[in-house]
């Protein structure tokens, strides 16, 4: 009797705090939404079965508790009972899948609008790229990193000379227009993870990986490292603000191309020389 | 193996022991066994009984009480880790110690205490006993099973005393952290963990080419694959399922290990570290995640499969009832078996790997949904007009029922591609993998020791302790994981030593870890009520009698309980029916041993087994 009611109770309770902890997605603010489209899905079709079960499973326990003078049903088998629940299970599968599959082509097919920002991962911190006016970003090698050039651009590749190199944890987007994140690292593993974006993707030292979205509100939002990189994991936190075409311009208009910084650190560096010398 | 081994069924399938269809005069009639009695080694002094044992019952224990020693080391550090997360103010941990005890904790529970407990333990114990063997096939070779077992956990602990501590890399040992400076551990650390899992491998394969070759070999007159108990059919396919992954995880190790100590380049791109370029070129680290994973994923059935076949048997002996559907459960463990070599790269849907993988991984892992469900059901089903007794070993498969569903529904959300994206990396993912691989499992293992504890020292656990133990374990398990599901739908990443106050994570769900601490708590202190129970009724239990489950399967049909060495006396038994055989109409009892011949029993309407 207390194992039913225990059953019963725990099934009655884990729905309740499902409708009423405070606990839940935050608001969404990007196109993403039908991500949560699908969570809501999967919620209706496993919480059906999850509570069908429960309750199923603390019925048995108090119908059929044990009694000295009744025997069990002797029934091996039922092969149409069985047949039965694999075909409903298996229609409850697919209708899980296939929603889930067509947004996963949504997410992996970027719109050929798209701009392009690269986010530059380093343990622990970021940084971020725009291709400038030619709207091409320059090719990278580790081996072109130093204190001149610390995003490796490739000195001879002409496209990258133009690119906006954004040294600082915060990055802004524009509302409303598809945005590809091409993700790059340095070193070890990380993941450019906006919780209020959805998406998520690692960043691999040697290639580079991508996803994208589109913006649907103006905001400040925290950007958090959701791929393990050592020591520092948790405090590698940035920030991505979401804006309007007008302040979106003012923003950009202040970052420096790459041939900018690179004769500034030049003339830095001579200047050190310089001190040097003397 | 296939030729012979198939001639074998086929000669076994013409004689099946149903009295009522059989026209031979002898009802009673078993086939000639194909193979001499096996020749054991004896003991003849203290240290080859109780140390360099050659029993598989020994060995056995000693595998288990090994492993239950590491997971406890293992339960130690969740809670250093759930304080720190509770109350980052105390400055209780250093990141880096915090990260130590994650990835140990990680390794020490899945590896060192589920798999060696569940395949090292209950399969030593109960393979030679539920088949009617003797002993192991080779009881040396499975000496040496456990002994590697014990240097590779001893060289594990080392690592917590070299200079750096353990490693601090994540459980999955990702590259190039795990070797490169910004990881605890990255040089001392890590190659003691390589080198401690390349040991374990290797004392592991010692010990599956055993349990393999027993089940195949070794069993009794008349016990046919079919008349397997599912605790039997679990633990086997589990450790052909090792057979195969374990390669892949110990040619990972190797691999990471020449590139840490060697220079070599397998898992290592070109690339910085903390301001230096190193000297690696063209590696690949998601390469390593496939190895890894390729083995990590059917780990998690390798844990699962015998916990599944173990609870059927529970269900069915404590519900007095026949288990539901046994041929369907046989084939949903070898079809899970075989899928489970065809999902593993959903545990990288945003590893970076081509994302097209992602529409096939998706679908296969959705695929293994259904044989699982299918095991839900019969077990389930198991219960429907059973006679159930709520024993220990039921009320904690009870427990298991009720976890191991919401984990696995949960797994619905994180195998279905795009429900993945957000829930990755998150607490959904902790809380997922915990309550399916971890609670469920573990809630098993205690059922089971309930269970077959009798038969190891012929004694009963305390049922009051028992039952105090069951209702902190199970609900204060669910009080941890539950809710933690929700913490991850709000976005707190996994992994991360102090969430600060970031602006999307309200306080409450601060104080959500403060709750699921104090439940960590609470719930591993009374495993400490279990220890005592586990230790002290070896002395002051109750006498068990004989059978005391009143079971069908062979384990306690031996002359002696607790069996004594060799097991069966003289003469091996011989097997008529599956173990399945309860509460048959017209029977007199409601069980029938599978050593009950059909002549004893005449009259009782037993279907063909």
């Amino acid at each position: 009797m207390i194992v039913a009611l225990s059953i019963f109770l725990i099934t009655i309770g884990s729905v309740a705090f499902h409708f009423w902890s405070p606990w839940w997605w935050t608001e969404v603010a990007s196109n993403w939404g039908n991500m949560d489209d699908t969570i809501l899905l999967t919620f209706w079709i496993t919480g059906a079965v999850f509570i069908a079960i429960c309750f199923f499973v603390a019925y048995c326990v108090w119908k059929y508790s044990y009694k000295r003078d009744r025997r069990a049903e002797y029934k091996p088998e039922d092969k149409k009972l069985e047949s039965r629940l694999t075909w409903a299970t298996a229609i409850g599968v697919a209708a899980l899948l296939a929603p889930g599959l067509v947004v996963w082509n949504q997410y992996v097919t970027v719109p050929k609008d798209a701009y392009k920002v690269e986010v530059f991962a380093y343990q622990w911190g970021w940084k971020y790229r725009l291709p400038g006016k030619d709207n091409i970003l320059g090719k990278t090698d580790i081996k072109y990193i130093n204190d001149e050039n610390p995003f490796g651009l490739i000195l001879e590749d002409p496209n990258g000379k133009d690119d906006l190199l954004v040294d600082a944890q915060e990055l802004h987007v524009l509302k409303d227009r598809p945005v590809k994140f091409e993700l790059r690292t340095i070193d070890v593993l990380h993941n450019f993870y906006v919780p209020q974006f959805r998406g998520k993707m690692d960043m691999v030292p040697g290639i580079v990986t991508y996803y994208w979205l589109t913006p649907t509100r103006v905001g400040d939002f925290e950007v958090l490292c959701a791929e393990y990189c050592g020591t520092g994991h948790y405090a590698m936190r940035g920030r991505v603000i979401v804006d309007e075409e007008k302040d979106y311009r003012k923003w950009e208009a202040k970052q420096i191309t790459f041939e900018k910084m690179l004769a500034k650190n030049r003339k830095n560096d001579n200047l050190q020389l310089v001190k040097k010398d003397k | 193996m296939s030729d012979e081994f198939e001639h074998k069924l086929e000669a076994k399938s013409d004689y099946a022991g149903d009295a009522s269809s059989v026209s031979t005069p002898d009802i009673d009639a078993v086939p000639d066994a194909e193979l001499p009695d096996q020749e054991l080694y004896h003991s003849h002094s203290w240290w080859t009984t109780y140390v360099f044992s050659q029993d598989a019952k020994y060995i056995g224990i000693q595998y288990a009480l090994t492993a239950i020693g590491t997971g406890l080391l293992g339960l130690v550090l969740s809670w250093l880790m759930r304080i720190q997360l509770a109350w980052p103010g105390l400055g209780w941990l250093e990141p880096s110690s915090y990260y130590q005890f994650v990835t140990m904790h990680g390794m020490i529970m899945v590896v060192y205490l589920l798999t060696a407990l569940f395949l090292g333990g209950f399969g030593n114990l109960l393979i030679p006993l539920m088949c009617g063997a003797r002993d192991m096939a080779f009881p040396y070779v499975n000496m040496l099973s456990y002994w590697a077992f014990v240097v590779a956990v001893v060289v594990l602990l080392a690592s917590f005393f070299v200079p750096g501590g353990p490693t601090g890399a994540g459980w999955t040992l990702y590259p190039p952290q795990a070797i490169t400076a910004g990881t605890p551990g990255y040089n001392g650390g890590i190659i003691l963990m390589l080198i401690s899992l390349i040991l374990f491998v290797a004392g592991f394969t010692m010990g599956g080419l055993n349990y393999i070759i027993t089940v195949l070999q070794l069993r009794a007159r008349g016990m046919t694959l079919m008349r397997l108990p599912l605790t039997i059919w679990g633990i086997f396919t589990a450790t052909v399922l090792a057979m195969f992954a374990f390669p892949a995880l110990l040619v990972g190790c190797l691999m990471m290990t020449l590139d840490s100590l060697l220079g070599t380049s397998f898992f290592m791109p070109a690339m910085v570290s903390l301001g230096e370029t190193l000297t690696h070129e063209g590696g690949s680290p998601i390469l390593f995640q496939h190895l890894f994973w390729f083995f990590g994923h059917p780990e998690v059935y390798i844990v699962a499969l015998p916990a599944f076949g173990i609870v059927s048997d529970l269900l069915s002996v404590h519900s007095r009832k026949t288990i539901f559907g046994y041929r369907m459960m046989v084939w949903a463990i070898v079809g899970i078996g075989a899928l489970s070599f065809f999902v593993w790269a959903h545990h990288m849907y945003v590893s970076g790997m081509n994302p097209w993988f992602g529409f096939f991984f998706a679908t296969t892992t959705l695929i293994i949904a259904v044989p699982t469900a299918i095991k839900v059901y019969n077990w389930i089903l198991t219960l429907w007009r059973g006679n159930i007794v709520l024993s220990l070993p039921m009320l904690f498969s009870l427990g298991f029922i009720v976890t191991f569903l919401n984990g696995g529904l949960t797994g619905l959300f994180l195998g279905n591609v795009t429900v993945d994206v957000p829930l990755s990396d998150t607490y959904f993912v902790v809380a997922h993998f915990h309550m399916v691989m971890g609670i469920a499992p573990i809630l098993v293992v205690f059922g089971a020791i309930y269970h077959w504890y009798p038969l190891v020292t012929g004694r009963m656990m305390n049922e009051t302790l028992g039952k105090v133990h069951f209702w902190i374990t199970f609900i204060g398990s669910y009080a941890i994981y539950f809710p933690m599901h929700y913490q991850g739908f709000v976005g707190v990443p996994r992994r991360y030593f102090e969430i600060y106050d970031s602006p999307y994570i309200d306080v409450s769900t601060l104080l959500l870890n403060k709750f699921i601490t104090i439940a960590v708590l609470i719930v591993g202190a009374a495993q400490l009520l279990f220890l005592y129970n586990l230790f002290a009724s070896a002395r002051l239990g109750k006498k068990a009698e004989k059978n005391p489950w009143k079971a069908n399967s062979l384990e306690w049909q031996t002359p002696q309980m607790p069996p004594e060495h060799g097991n069966w006396g003289k003469e091996l038994p011989k097997v008529y029916r599956w173990p399945y055989d309860f509460s048959v109409p017209g029977a007199k009892e409601d069980y029938i041993p599978q050593t009950q011949p059909p002549s004893e029993i005449i009259g009782a309407k037993v279907e063909k087994t």
